[in-house]
């Protein structure tokens, strides 16, 4: 027994109607449905943190959602970060700066945790960047370029610098 | 990695998700914050036909100090705890606890009556209604009833809860004086392998009433009755709470796996029940505290 729902969803500003399969999740949505690859998934149940994109603003765990969870939801993916001309965001400016990715298949979700960190607390305390980075996993950096990349996009938030980018 | 088939039906009231429940002829299942049960679906370790989300449901999300003690709606996130804005009086143990439960991502979906439905051994939620003598309101096409929160985890992942059965309210009864829990974990986010949780009051300087709870140490939540009777009228001193933690590793069995040997665990019960009974004494629970 298996139905198909249908739901309205807002990815990056655009809004979908999309009819699938109520077992779809939202990182499957994300990607076959609508071709939005840039969320990745690792273990596809819940440890790893690769597929994690904003749900009305909040970190969540793309493979632990089902579709029909997020009708009428806004989400936010990697692909919305950049701004219209592609220029990257202070945040991905500064993961490139810190060498905070290497392979960079685990980066789409730190990004988005990273988002979510600079969005709600904001802080550049060390301490509270680990502790909230520990959701995700990365087996290349060793984290240490992650988390300055993240203090430093918080100092920024706090004292742009001068070419304004945000 | 990807789940079963499924029908979705998104319940729009508690009267509607009862229904769906209620009927014989498929096997129903509660979604609340997903992050347990997509996991198990994920994983292919449950098969339920349909999937009722209670998500939506609107009047269960809410933490309500009243003089009758807390009240908590069963679609409370982990990270309300977190944030909430007041001090809990004779609660704030629960306000500690919440940022220890996985990470932020899972924080903000998770919810307390799915925590609690799920029945993990070492769930904070799980061990802390055990520790404040919680119950749980449950609602079927029977009607509702009450159940006491000690009494309530049966097994590995298995409590006294109905197929058919909705919880929908958890209430702490009692403000303790002082309360605290402590856990060891690989990592930040991980479950604990064992967490200790201790709540006492204090009067004429005699510790009344306490209860020690340990996580990770069995399938369940585990009373600790001996070491309670080992410190009930003590001074709330560091000679007592010593005590209390070598008679916690005396009476508990606890499993070895891969994470830690029996021993390790016995050592590390003992060791945070000092810990937590120390930062429980110290805790000036007139105010705010954040410790741990
Ligand atoms: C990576 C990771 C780390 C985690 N770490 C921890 C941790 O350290 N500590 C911890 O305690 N938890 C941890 N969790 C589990 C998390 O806290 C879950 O949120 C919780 O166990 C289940 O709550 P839920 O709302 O997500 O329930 P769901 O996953 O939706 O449901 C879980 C079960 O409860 C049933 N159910 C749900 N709500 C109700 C209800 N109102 N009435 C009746 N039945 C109901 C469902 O049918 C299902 O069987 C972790 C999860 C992940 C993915
Ligand atoms: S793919 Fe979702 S947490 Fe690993
Ligand atoms: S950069 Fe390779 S996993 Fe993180």
């Amino acid at each position: 027994m298996q139905d198909d729902e249908t739901l309205d969803v807002m990815v990056n500003g655009v809004s979908h109607q999309v009819t699938v399969p109520a077992r779809r999740t939202l990182a499957d949505l994300l990607r076959d449905d609508l071709g939005l690859t840039g969320t990745h998934l690792g273990c596809e149940h819940g440890v790893c943190g690769a597929c994690t994109v904003l749900v009305d603003g909040e970190a969540v765990r793309a493979c632990l959602v089902f579709a029909p969870q997020v009708d009428g939801a806004e989400v936010t993916t990697v692909e919305g970060l950049a701004g219209d001309d592609d220029r990257l965001s202070a945040l991905q400016a500064a993961f490139s700066e810190e060498r905070a990715l290497q392979c960079g298949y685990c980066t789409p979700g730190f990004l988005m945790l990273a988002e979510d960190h600079l969005r709600r607390s904001g802080s550049s305390d060390e301490g509270e960047v680990r502790t909230h980075v520990s959701s995700n996993l990365c087996r290349c950096t060793g984290y240490a370029g992650i988390v300055d990349a993240v203090c430093s996009a918080a100092q920024q938030r706090m004292c742009p610098v001068s070419d304004g980018a945000s | 990695m990807k789940p079963p088939p499924f029908t979705y039906r998104r319940a729009a009231s508690i009267d509607e998700a009862v229904a769906l429940l209620a009927s014989d002829e498929v096997d129903a299942k509660v979604l609340a914050g997903g992050q347990s049960l997509t996991p198990m679906l994920n994983l292919r370790l449950t098969r339920p036909e349909l999937l009722v989300d209670v998500g939506r449901l609107p009047g269960l999300r809410y933490i309500r100090r009243g003089d009758d003690g807390l009240h908590v709606g069963a679609l409370t996130r982990h990270d309300q705890f977190e944030h909430y804005p007041a001090p809990l009086d004779g609660f704030d143990v629960l306000r500690e606890a919440a940022p220890l439960i996985g990470h932020h991502p899972i924080r903000t979906r998770g919810t307390i009556g799915g925590s609690l439905a799920h029945g993990d051994g070492s769930a904070e939620w799980c061990i802390l209604a055990v520790l404040l003598d919680a119950t749980i309101t449950a609602v079927s096409g029977r009607g509702s009833r009450i159940i006491e929160a000690d009494g309530f985890f049966e097994g590995l992942f298995t409590t006294t809860l109905e197929p058919d059965e909705l919880i929908v309210d958890i209430h702490f009864p009692r403000p303790r004086q002082h309360a605290a829990l402590e856990e060891f974990a690989r990592r930040h986010g991980d479950f604990a392998v064992v967490a200790a949780a201790v709540a006492f009051d204090v009067e004429h300087e005699r510790v009344t009433d306490p209860r020690i709870v340990l996580g990770g140490v069995a399938t369940t939540p585990v009373r600790c009755r001996a070491a309670e009777a080992v410190l009930d009228g003590e001074s709330p001193t560091d000679d007592a709470f010593e005590a209390a933690g070598r008679a916690v590793a005396d009476e508990i069995e606890p499993p070895g796996d891969l994470h830690a040997p029996p021993e390790v665990r016995r050592r590390m019960a003992d060791r945070l029940v000092r810990r937590a009974l120390r930062r429980a004494a110290d805790a000036n629970r007139e105010g705010v505290s954040h410790a741990g």
